[in-house]
């Protein structure tokens, strides 16, 4: 039982830093960021290069592979995105998986990640933790703390700075912020880098607990977090973060009681359309007009 | 022509009709859908079983193909109409995720294995292989091609393009929403089942993975990069999409770095598709035709 609700906690943790990434990228741009999936591959590639080139340096690993993924982000930004922001709605969803599709083709190749699953064995030196009947390992521990740490962080520039306003009022009127002084370029330039890292981040972090980086790791990531945003209501942090724990705990509940009877994937999504049937927009979205 | 061409021509013309349906949808009545590759497969399935398990033949096997299809596609459908806009579209994509795990979970449909053994078409003693399912698969897009401008010419479809233009609009000038949403879906995915149906006699076997997450987002691929909306842009979007891993087959392992690469630079470039209503090969085509039929003084 212990086990079961670590690995609850663990998931949800894994979900929600993947999903609180997209739902800011979303929340800003309206666009359906396919290629995040391929800046959380880019991330954990970079991690596991730097890994490998420096021994014993997980957490410049982790620091790295953020800033790479971060600076990914922003060039999607610049070379794709923004340039059809107000193109009809499929417009930027091609677009996006185009890149997704391209960066994939890319790690691919031999000589960054070949077709084979390369190993990232790796344990952070942070120690397990007992809290009650929860058990921890290393990594998950770091898990758990950093998805906490990036929660707080989100939380706080989204409430408490000047920035986090810009970008509330970027989300509700692009171009009335622009009118009334915000500098629209760079503030969102600044979130996609900040979405972006947290993808890296998550990249990391789920290449070392499943002690596993492949080119294709995007693929599976590249829907489960749009499942999770779109259940917490496109846009929405709070709700993005909800979401990933109810479906880490409805999916591995069914796992536990009725063992590999159903496929994990297929489950998200019944519970996605039965949710949306009765909230249209999400746990937490707005009503649309 | 030598076989591999034939294949590669007659894999086209499915994409053609995969993309004419999917722009009913998508193009007409406003509904973007990632998920109709799922009923690709439906029909695919629905003639593989026919065939192999009932002994069922040519016209009945496509038949119930396109029906099955089409009913499931209106059942599937219901969530559009409470659903809207990326919603719908992440539904959608649900949608097929369920359907390619139930393909791939029942013991009837072979699961991973699929269903292999499949015959081709057979008409009177004739054979339909190669060349001849070439010319019948392109019959069928020539068919279907007509009936779509017809349909589009029909009230059905001022309806779909009124509803995407404006909702409600469209239902404050007394059009029923809900009824022509769902006939949408019926129309759009009946079609996917019937180019299902001549896939699984032209390949002779069926697996749940051709049938995906992929397939359906090439698939809207098409439609956008050709131009959503416009009778001839998918056509288009077709038969670039569905050839390019081919002409690209030269770079081998790069052709899908490249094919990623041109997709979302086409997109950049051309935002409205490439036929588009205001793209540049659009407006080039009008000026043409107003220079010809510029009456000189």
């Amino acid at each position: 039982m212990g086990v079961t609700l670590a690995n609850i906690v663990v998931t949800g943790c894994l979900y929600t830093l993947l999903a609180i990434g997209l739902t800011m990228v979303y929340g800003m741009l309206r666009v359906l960021h396919i290629a995040h999936a391929a800046v959380f591959a880019v991330g954990a590639m970079v991690g596991l290069f730097v890994f490998q080139a420096v021994p014993f340096g997980l957490w410049l690993a982790i620091l790295l592979a953020m800033l790479a993924s971060g600076l990914m982000g922003v060039a999607i930004y610049h070379v794709g995105y923004r340039w059809v922001l107000d193109a009809p709605r499929g417009t930027p969803l091609i677009v996006s998986i185009g890149i997704f599709i391209a960066v994939q083709a890319l790690l691919e190749r031999p000589f960054l990640l070949g077709p084979q699953a390369s190993s990232f064995d790796a344990s952070p030196d942070l120690p397990a933790l007992a809290l009650g009947g929860f058990g921890f390992t290393p990594i998950q521990t770091t898990i758990v703390l950093s998805t906490g740490a990036v929660g707080a962080g989100v939380w706080y520039l989204l409430s408490r700075t000047r920035l986090g306003l810009s970008w509330r009022a970027l989300s509700e009127d692009i171009n009335m912020a622009r009118s009334l002084g915000v500098a629209t370029q760079n503030a969102v330039a600044l979130n996609m880098f900040l979405g972006s890292a947290m993808a890296g981040l998550a990249g990391v972090l789920i290449a070392v607990y499943e002690n596993s980086v492949s080119a294709y790791m995007g693929e599976v990531v590249a829907y489960k977090a749009f499942v999770i945003v779109v259940l917490g209501g496109l846009g929405s942090v709070l709700g993005a973060a909800v979401a990933a724990f109810t479906l880490a705990a409805v999916e591995i509940g069914i796992a536990t009681v009725f063992g590999g009877l159903f496929p994990r994937n297929a489950i998200g999504f019944a519970v996605l359309i039965l949710i949306l049937l009765f909230a249209p927009t999400g746990l937490f979205g707005k009503r649309l007009d | 022509m030598d076989a591999y061409l034939i294949s590669v021509f007659t894999f086209i013309g499915f994409w053609i009709i995969l993309a004419m349906s999917l722009n009913l949808l998508v193009g007409y009545a406003g509904q973007v859908s990632i998920g109709h590759a799922a009923f690709f497969g439906i029909g695919a399935y629905t003639s593989a079983v026919a065939t192999v398990k009932f002994g069922v033949g040519f016209p009945l096997d496509l038949i119930l193909a396109t029906v099955l299809a089409g009913v499931l596609g209106g059942v599937l459908g219901l969530p559009a109409l409470r659903v809207r806009h990326d919603f719908l579209v992440l539904a959608t994509m649900g949608i097929n995720f369920i359907v390619v795990a139930i393909l791939l979970y029942t013991p009837a449909f072979g699961g991973a294995y699929g269903i292999v053994g499949i015959p081709p078409i057979t008409i009177a003693g004739v054979e339909f292989l190669g060349l001849s399912m070439l010319l019948l698969v392109y019959g069928f897009v020539g068919v279907l091609f007509i009936l779509k401008v017809l349909l589009l010419k029909s009230w059905f479809g001022f309806r779909l393009v009124a509803i995407r233009d404006d909702e409600e609009a469209a239902a404050a000038i007394g059009i029923n929403v809900a009824s022509t949403k769902i006939w949408a879906f019926v129309l759009s995915c009946s079609v996917a089942g019937l180019a299902g149906s001549l896939y699984a006699r032209q390949l002779g076997s069926v697996y749940p993975d051709n049938f995906g997450f992929v397939e359906s987002v090439t698939i809207l691929a098409m439609v956008v990069l050709g131009g959503s909306g416009t009778l001839i842009g998918p056509v288009i979007g077709a038969v670039i999409l569905g050839g390019l891993p081919e002409y690209l087959r030269f770079l081998q392992e790069w052709r899908y770095v490249l094919y990623g690469v041109i997709l979302a630079l086409l997109m950049i470039f051309e935002r409205d598709g490439l036929f588009g209503p205001k793209s540049r090969l659009r407006l080039a085509l009008v000026r043409w035709r107003h220079a010809r039929h510029r009456v000189r003084p």
